[in-house]
């Protein structure tokens, strides 16, 4: 059974698209991690599901509902934890759980009871009566946190919660976040993390300049892939030309999978193989064309080799590209309301 | 983690259901807000109290020894001077109202608040209105304090209730488009920049500091079509004395103007602002 469905979601800040065409299906109950390098519509995906910004076109559909028209309805059954942690300075945490649970409306018992269940899981009371100015950024998000589940959402939407925590944070959120899956809240998780949505997620989708290239679970995903993940350098500084050859020779090897070269690490080769016995053919090859081996290379294959293979770019490098072209400033504006 | 979070409680017996009981929340959570943010930065309520006292005595030392014939009546000038201070201090207040609405906006918090269910985004407004106008009105009795040490009266109850009727119908008008600048504007140097610009030629060319009558033409037109004439007369009434709002309070180039005309135009521009700043409140929103 399906929470979320958002259905050919468009939007564009001026000249530059953020998303084209994003469908996404969220199930019920589930834990759904969307991976993607920043900048690639994973946030403004998230705050068009949270009624926050409305897309030039196309369908939110939670709970049945049409959520670009009952707005309000929506908002009351989800919790919304942003990439910048959101918190009065001047309040303590505790006076800032319960502001926010007058805003939701909250009977004031059933309130303070929860205040001090999310205190006791979170880890917050030796601090939480302080003012929350002095507080750390770990502690700055775990209350941040803490407000986006005072009112039990159905779905809790956390936009990039463990960027920058400490371990003991980072950690707290983790076995949150899977008590909270086991106890059946539904969970919409983006990061960039690929660890963190490989550990948590059981869903999942990878999102690319604004649209959807992968989606399953996590381990469907890799297993597409094969079992054995091949990185294959001819020298140490090679170029494209020498690539493409590379690949050309190799692709021709029986058991070999989805050669692709990796601009963004000298370019290197990668590819997959169920059956280890086939690297020695790929050897072979290379040595009968006249190619020396400088490095190989074998590992399981990971998210990032999911993203790799779609896009041709690791999510490092994606995000590396992208840090030259971003407006960190107008995209602070376009977050603004 | 020792504790679970869930519970078995239904969504209707957690929450307040009534519509009304909501938005009394919501304004009394976002209302107190502001309060503990005062209360912890006292230096602004000082500063508040402290920079009108500052003009009062400033502006009375200045024109001590203006012409006899220069004010209506037998009225001294910081009698004269005391109401437009009063106006002028609650109107600074109220314009600078949207500027913590801005920096919500700029740190993310706004977010938080607009993907609350709130049952109205009024409770912004209303909570905010709420606030500039308890404080404008402890700035007016601080300087109504002060002009009645230096020798220039009290109000009568009555006066008093006038005084602080008009004050609150100024504060709602202006706190609502300082609130709906905040929406529109990109940010805080912009609205300060706004400010800036608005403040002291409004003051200037109102009847603040000194009679229509004293005004060259030009500047008597604008005075008699700023809403701060509106209402700095009617507390300037309430000084005198007598309360007939009946008595023409403004005598503007194109007609004269009750007591009762100024507290209507008043509200009219109250309404009519606290009306169009609403879609601004709902500005990209669903």
């Amino acid at each position: 059974m399906l929470l979320v469905e958002l259905r050919e979601l468009n939007k564009s800040y001026g000249p530059v698209k953020a998303l084209s065409n994003l469908t996404l299906e969220i199930p019920k109950g589930s834990l759904f991690g969307l991976l993607g390098p920043n900048g690639s519509g994973k946030s403004t995906t998230l705050r068009i599901l949270c009624t926050l910004l409305a897309p030039d076109s196309g369908e939110v559909i939670f709970a049945g509902q049409n959520a670009l028209k009952n707005s309000r309805e929506v908002r009351s059954k989800l919790g919304y934890v942003a990439q910048e942690v959101a918190i009065d300075k001047i309040l303590t945490g505790r006076e800032l759980l319960q502001f926010h649970g007058d805003l939701y409306h909250l009977r004031r018992e059933y309130r303070d009871d929860r205040i001090k269940k999310l205190i006791e899981c979170l880890g917050m009371s030796k601090w939480i009566d302080r003012r929350s100015g002095s507080y750390s950024g770990g502690m700055r998000r775990r209350l941040d946190l803490a407000t986006g589940l005072l009112h039990e959402p159905q779905l809790l939407v956390l936009d990039e919660p463990t960027v920058g925590l400490d371990i003991e944070s980072r950690s707290i959120i983790w076995s949150l976040l899977k008590e909270l899956r086991s106890q059946g809240t539904t969970i919409l998780l983006s990061s960039h993390y690929l660890e963190e949505i490989d550990e948590l997620s059981d869903q999942m989708a990878i999102v690319d300049v604004g649209k959807v290239i992968a989606k399953g679970t996590p381990e469907q995903l890799k297993n597409k892939l094969g079992n054995i993940r091949v990185t294959l350098k001819v020298q140490e500084f090679s170029n494209l030309g020498e690539g493409e050859r590379v690949r050309q020779l190799i692709n021709h090897v029986d058991g070999v999978n989805d050669v692709v070269i990796n601009n963004f690490q000298g370019f290197s080769l990668n590819f997959f193989l169920d059956d280890p016995a086939v690297i020695r053919l790929v050897r072979d090859k290379l040595e009968s064309e006249g190619f020396e081996i400088f490095t190989l290379s074998e590992s399981r294959p990971s998210l990032d080799d999911v993203y790799l293979q779609a896009t041709g770019k690791t999510i490092m490098d994606a995000e590396l590209e992208v840090v030259s072209t971003r407006d960190l400033k107008k995209e602070a504006k376009q977050s603004m309301r | 983690m020792n504790t679970t979070l869930s519970t078995s409680t239904s969504q209707t017996s957690v929450k307040n259901n009534s519509k009304s009981i909501q938005f009394i929340q919501e304004v009394q959570a976002l209302t107190r807000r502001l309060f503990i943010q005062l209360l912890r930065r006292p230096s602004t309520l000082v500063a508040g109290i402290l920079q009108p006292l500052i003009w009062l005595v400033l502006f009375g030392a200045l024109f001590q020894n203006a012409p006899v014939d220069f004010l209506p009546g037998e009225m001294e000038y910081g009698e004269f001077l005391g109401s437009g201070i009063i106006v002028f201090t609650a109107f600074s207040g109220a314009l600078n109202a949207g500027l913590p609405l801005m920096f919500d906006r700029e740190f993310g918090f706004l977010n938080r608040l607009l993907v609350a269910p709130l049952h109205s985004r009024s409770s912004i407004v209303v909570s905010s209105v709420i606030y500039i106008a308890s404080i404008s009105i402890l700035q007016s009795f601080a300087i109504m304090g002060v002009s009645s040490l230096l020798g220039y009266g009290w109000p009568s109850l009555l006066g008093t209730l006038l005084v602080t009727l008009t004050l609150i119908l100024l504060v709602f008008g202006v706190t609502a488009l300082s609130l709906g600048l905040a929406f529109v504007l990109p940010g805080h140097i912009e609205l300060l920049a706004l400010i800036f610009v608005a403040n002291l030629p409004l003051l200037f060319a109102s009847t603040a500091l000194v009679p229509i009558s004293f005004m060259p033409t030009w500047l008597g037109w604008l005075a008699a079509i700023n809403p701060l004439t509106f209402a700095i007369e009617p507390i300037r009434a309430a000084y005198s004395g007598s309360l007939d709002l009946g008595t023409v309070l403004v005598h503007a180039p194109y007609g004269e103007i009750t007591g009762h005309g100024c507290l209507l135009l008043l509200s009219i521009l109250t309404i009519g602002l606290f009306l169009t700043i609403r879609p601004l409140l709902n500005r990209k929103l669903l």
